[in-house]
């Protein structure tokens, strides 16, 4: 489903990724750790096509994102749901619009059903007619989540989605995720929380990969 | 895609409801300043079409009314007077290209001569040039054979054929022409230019709304549509405005008269008044095509 092939990402004069390979197969849990500035943000960006590999290749659903066109990019990012540490929101429409978008976007009718089902699923019915600053955040990253897999997109990728909130709602929000893998989705969270990972464990096979000097490798049982 | 399309397209995009009108926030005095500012050039091309049309009729009056007519004078003693004026008249009914021609009487001559020294002066006692109009046919006269033949027959006559009055006139009318349509041209790049800026500025303020919609999948297409939409839209309400408010002022203006001239003639004639109907149309269009190519080129910066 993700495939790095020898990947190498270049930032500012300094190489970030060097030779990076891995293959994420459909269905799978991933998380991705290691310390801050070790890539995480990058590596997660690598694989929805905002930023460019200096090196290698990187295949989405089988395909060479390097040598896609914008266009072809973006019908890709369709499948994709992406839940960002500071949650893009736009800020002038409602939660509610917020979560219609990647339908709108994708020409694709909106079920106001579904719409609200899935706002009672991250547990923010209540606030479909909020504007996103008047949210916490909790309620942006579950936001966030929501908008994610309006969708239904293949692949899920969260960058340091509970960096923002406390234990109980970062329980909360992988549950939401690991109910998401349950039902055929793959999962990349990039994280810094060994906890985190510990207790997600226990609800799904998830395997761990750490970025260390450069390159990624698959961590074990040390967690 | 046909024409037809494209004009459907493009209409749908102006007038049509659009899913993608609300991504983007309200860009207040951005848009505002647009339609203001497409008004007030809207104002100014009305009129800078007012005077190219005006002129462009005053080069066509000038060279019609002119071209087909000539003059000679007889400057001679009055005791010969009548007998050159004979002779010229002879040469004239004898002359290919001359349709008619008569000799003006004194008060003919002297109602020509009132408007620059008045009804008072002592005409009478000037000794004043006959003057003998020439209606030329189509083909017209040549007038260095005449004037050698006039010489030949009475030295006191001398043709004028108006060449010398009509060619400096027309010169300017044909300038001043060009000045309006060159004006129009500055208009519409000024217009442009203007947009472009409006949607460049509007495009930057809204980075993180792009880079949010690409994130979930827009392609640059659906993003930039809003941006166009907006701006062409704000663009056709202010030119529209600009046009109307333009008409009116030109409607305003005095009646033309002979007294009046050239200045009191601006204005459109007929069927020319459909003429400012274009303006908006035209406004739309470099609006549509300046904010399109301005989005494209700004969103090409963001993967």
């Amino acid at each position: 489903m993700i495939e790095f092939h020898g990947v190498s990402l270049g930032y500012s004069g300094k190489e970030l990724l060097s030779g990076v390979s891995l293959k994420l197969m459909p269905g799978s849990f991933h998380f991705l750790t290691g310390p801050s500035g070790a890539g995480k943000t990058s590596l997660i960006k690598l694989c929805y096509g905002e930023l460019a590999a200096s090196d290698g290749r990187i295949e989405l659903f089988g395909k060479d994102i390097g040598a896609m066109a914008r266009d072809d990019i973006a019908l890709l990012r369709r499948r994709i749901g992406v839940v960002h540490q500071d949650c893009q929101f736009l800020d002038h429409l409602t939660l509610e619009e917020n979560l219609a978008l990647p339908l709108h976007v994708a020409g694709l009718d909106v079920d106001a059903q579904a719409l609200s089902e899935i706002l009672g699923w991250v547990g923010l019915a209540a606030q479909a007619q909020s504007l996103p600053p008047s949210l916490s955040g909790g309620e942006r990253q579950r936001a966030a989540l929501a908008r994610a897999v309006i969708a239904a997109p293949d692949i899920i990728l969260a960058d340091e989605p509970t960096g923002n909130i406390d234990w109980e709602m970062s329980l909360r929000l992988l549950r939401l995720l690991t109910e998401l893998n349950r039902i055929g989705k793959t999962v990349l969270v990039a994280t810094h929380d060994l906890n985190l990972i510990r207790a997600a464990k226990a609800h799904v096979a998830a395997r761990v990969l750490r970025i260390q000097a450069r390159n990624v490798q698959l961590a074990g049982a040390d967690l | 895609m046909t024409l037809r399309d494209k004009i459907k397209s493009a209409l749908a995009l102006l007038f049509g409801r659009s899913r993608a009108d609300r991504i983007v926030p309200p860009t207040g005095l951005m848009a505002t300043l647009t339609g203001l500012t497409s008004g007030a050039m809207a104002f100014l091309a009305v009129f800078a079409l007012a005077l190219s049309l005006a002129t462009g009729q005053l080069a066509d009056r000038w060279a019609g009314a002119l071209a087909q007519t000539a003059t000679v004078r007889i400057s001679a003693p009055a005791e010969q007077m009548q007998t050159q004026t004979q002779k010229v008249l002879d040469v004239l009914a004898t002359t290919p290209g001359v349709q008619s021609a008569r000799a003006l009487g004194q008060d003919e001559v002297k109602a020509l001569l009132e408007p620059w020294v008045g009804p008072d002066l002592p005409l009478d006692a000037l000794p004043l040039p006959q003057l003998v109009e020439i209606v030329e046919t189509a083909d017209g006269i040549k007038a260095e054979g005449l004037q050698l033949r006039l010489k030949a027959e009475a030295p006191g006559a001398i043709l004028d054929d108006h060449t010398r009055w009509r060619r400096p006139l027309i010169a300017a009318a044909e300038r001043i022409r060009l000045l309006g349509l060159l004006s129009l041209l500055l208009i519409g790049g000024a217009t442009a230019a203007m947009i472009t800026l409006a949607t460049q500025a509007a495009l930057a303020a809204n980075g993180q709304v792009i880079r949010t919609l690409r994130l979930i999948g827009a392609r640059d297409a659906y993003i930039a549509r809003a941006f166009v939409r907006r701006f062409t839209q704000r663009t056709l309400i202010g030119a529209s405005a600009g046009t109307a408010v333009g008409v009116i002022a030109v409607v305003l203006l005095p009646a033309p008269t002979d007294e009046g001239g050239f200045l009191s003639g601006l204005g459109f004639a007929g069927l020319q008044w459909l003429w400012p109907l274009a303006i908006p149309v035209m406004a739309a269009l470099v609006a549509l095509v300046s904010t399109r190519m301005a989005a494209f080129r700004t969103l090409r910066s963001v993967r």
